[in-house]
């Protein structure tokens, strides 16, 4: 029998309110240390797809499950007390907070000293820390991103979700974002996240999932999607 | 020399020193509103009434303290009552989220309709105040009346004119100084002011930290009643309590925080003084002044008023709509109307 992954979204069917089916039969899946990415075209429902395993829109078949526990029926704050952190695509710190307030308010179910997690969180983005008393508002589009993740990561999730993390920054701070996420992927944290940036999103992914249509298309290792002629030719451009 | 020292002290007593009293007047009152356009998200006209409850609780508990015997000395027996006209507004407004406002939260409806929902519950508080206490003027103050006297001042520096100071002037503006004070560290300091502040940031996000928004709500109404309570009763006491005037008082309230920058709380503490000294000085006949200040054939023959105190609404209004053109942010930055 194999063994389930540590999360699991299968089988997803569902859409927004009462709206049309945007996920059809889709199945998203990662493992304790692992990357995986979801790429395809526009209107794939990748979003979508990702939204669903966090409880944000409503899935009529398929379950989500975390560690082996149903959580289908959880609301996204719930989810959050179970480990799992989500940092939307837009609007994903608090402008006005400080860096440092915005930390702190990514552990604000936490009671224990976070001190230690905020410590950590500066060793991963040195540049918070020289600004952590600086509006989160006034930074630039790169270290933005790297206070969302950080506020995600103060939760001390098991799984972090990232909704195009890489959207509007230049190649080079993408680079350097990616590298980011692979050290807290080894650190055990599993990774999940969608991007537009499919080449290179895919060459540091352990699991890819390419959707159309709101259905997986092709499901392999990164590497293999990368190499796979039909996957190069239709959505990485050849 | 002595003329300009002299029209200083006319100004003084006649314009800054009022203007100072009601510039914190003003400026609690608005904090309470920007909170709540800040936090729940719409413009709540039944603050000048929730004031006016605050005030009407402080005075009869001020009254039954001065019917016991109990006093301050020196200063006025409401100051103890301040606080049980806190409790009271709290609960009121707690239990006016309960029944009114949360309903309409839960249906996530627009600002707007909050917005006349608040004004149904402000007709509603203006009725139970008016019922309770009676719609004519109280006057609760007791105590000594002055710091200084306009006559102790002129033996004191032998000018021709006097600068009084009294006691209710004095304890508005400590008061306020106090309640900015700790109502600052509360939202710079504290957990649960930061995450007040984040949830005014960002709604969503402040969801996913696992911020309690029922939490957030309460503890806004708390300290929204804190100063509603605390605002209507320094204004009774400086003032006269009367309660129709504070149905009044909502439009100098609501242009400081608009002015200043709806949702911004240094925006609104700058916003009451803005408004508090532009109605003061244009209401304020400056012939005084002037005789003091011109040589005597350029003597201004009128008031140089500039406007008739019965006008002086017009003065916040005139200040909003020009802000409202042309920031309509407000001076600092809040959000947009």
């Amino acid at each position: 029998m194999m063994v389930e992954p540590f999360l699991i979204g299968e089988n997803m069917t569902g859409g927004y309110g009462t709206g049309a089916d945007i996920l059809q039969n889709c199945t998203i899946a990662v493992n304790p240390g692992e990357i995986a990415v979801i790429v395809g075209p526009n209107g794939a429902g990748k979003s979508t797809a990702m939204k669903a395993v966090f409880g944000m829109l409503n899935i009529h078949k398929g379950a989500v499950r975390l560690g082996g526990e149903d959580i289908t029926s959880m609301s996204p704050q719930d989810r959050v007390a179970k480990g799992m952190a989500f940092v939307p695509q837009t609007s994903n710190i608090f402008t006005s907070l400080s860096v440092e307030e915005n930390l702190e308010m990514g552990a604000f179910l936490r009671r224990d000293d976070i001190q230690v997690t905020m410590d950590q969180i500066f060793d991963l983005f040195p540049i918070l820390r020289d600004k952590r008393k600086q509006a989160a508002g006034e930074l630039s589009g790169g270290q933005r991103q790297q206070v969302a993740v950080g506020r995600a990561l103060m939760t001390q999730p098991k799984v972090l979700m990232l909704d195009e993390p890489t959207a509007g920054v230049s190649p080079i701070v993408m680079d350097e974002l990616f590298d980011r996420i692979i050290e807290v992927a080894r650190t055990g944290i599993s990774i999940l996240m969608v991007e537009q940036n499919a080449r290179q999103a895919l060459a540091i992914a352990d699991k890819g999932y390419v959707l159309v249509q709101g259905s997986n298309r092709f499901t392999d290792t990164g590497a293999a999607l990368l190499s796979n002629p039909d996957v190069r030719k239709s959505f990485l451009g050849g | 020399m002595t003329d300009i020292l002299t029209a200083i002290v006319v100004l003084a007593n006649y314009v800054f020193i009022p203007a100072i009293a009601y510039g914190s007047q003003l400026a609690l009152g608005a904090l309470g509103v920007t909170l709540i356009y800040g936090i729940l998200r719409f413009s709540n006209f039944a603050h000048g009434d929730t004031m006016a409850f605050g005030a009407m609780v402080t005075i009869l508990v001020t009254w039954l303290f001065q019917s016991w015997g109990i006093s301050l000395g020196p200063l006025p027996t409401a100051l103890l009552a301040i606080p049980f006209g806190i409790a009271a507004t709290a609960i009121l407004l707690l239990v006016t989220d309960r029944l009114v406002y949360r309903f309409y939260r839960q249906q996530k409806a627009a600002p707007v309709i909050l917005v006349i929902v608040s004004m149904g519950v402000m007709f509603v508080m203006n009725g139970l105040v008016r019922f309770i206490i009676g719609p004519n003027d109280q006057r609760f103050a007791d105590g000594e009346r002055f710091i200084i006297s306009a006559k102790d001042f002129k033996i004191m520096t032998g000018l021709k004119e006097g600068l009084a100071f009294k006691t209710t002037q004095g304890i508005t503006i400590v008061t306020a100084v106090i309640v900015v004070i700790v109502l600052f560290w509360f939202l710079n300091r504290t957990r649960t002011g930061k995450s007040m502040r984040a949830f005014s940031d960002n709604e969503d996000l402040a969801l996913l930290s696992g911020i309690n928004p029922d939490r957030v709500v309460m503890v806004t109404w708390i300290i929204v009643a804190a100063l509603a309570a605390t605002a209507g009763a320094l204004y009774g006491l400086d003032k006269s309590f009367k309660p129709f005037i504070y149905l009044q008082l909502l439009l100098p309230i609501f242009a400081a925080a608009v002015v200043g920058g709806l949702g911004n709380p240094v925006g609104a503490i700058a916003g009451g003084f803005v408004i508090a000294f532009s109605e003061v000085l244009i209401t304020y006949p400056l012939k005084k002044v002037l005789k003091y200040l011109l040589p005597e054939h350029l003597e201004p023959t009128t008031l140089v008023q500039l406007l008739s105190t019965d006008y002086k609404f017009a003065v916040s209004f005139s200040i909003l709509i020009i802000v409202l053109l042309f920031r309509p942010t407000g001076l600092f930055k809040g959000k947009s109307v």
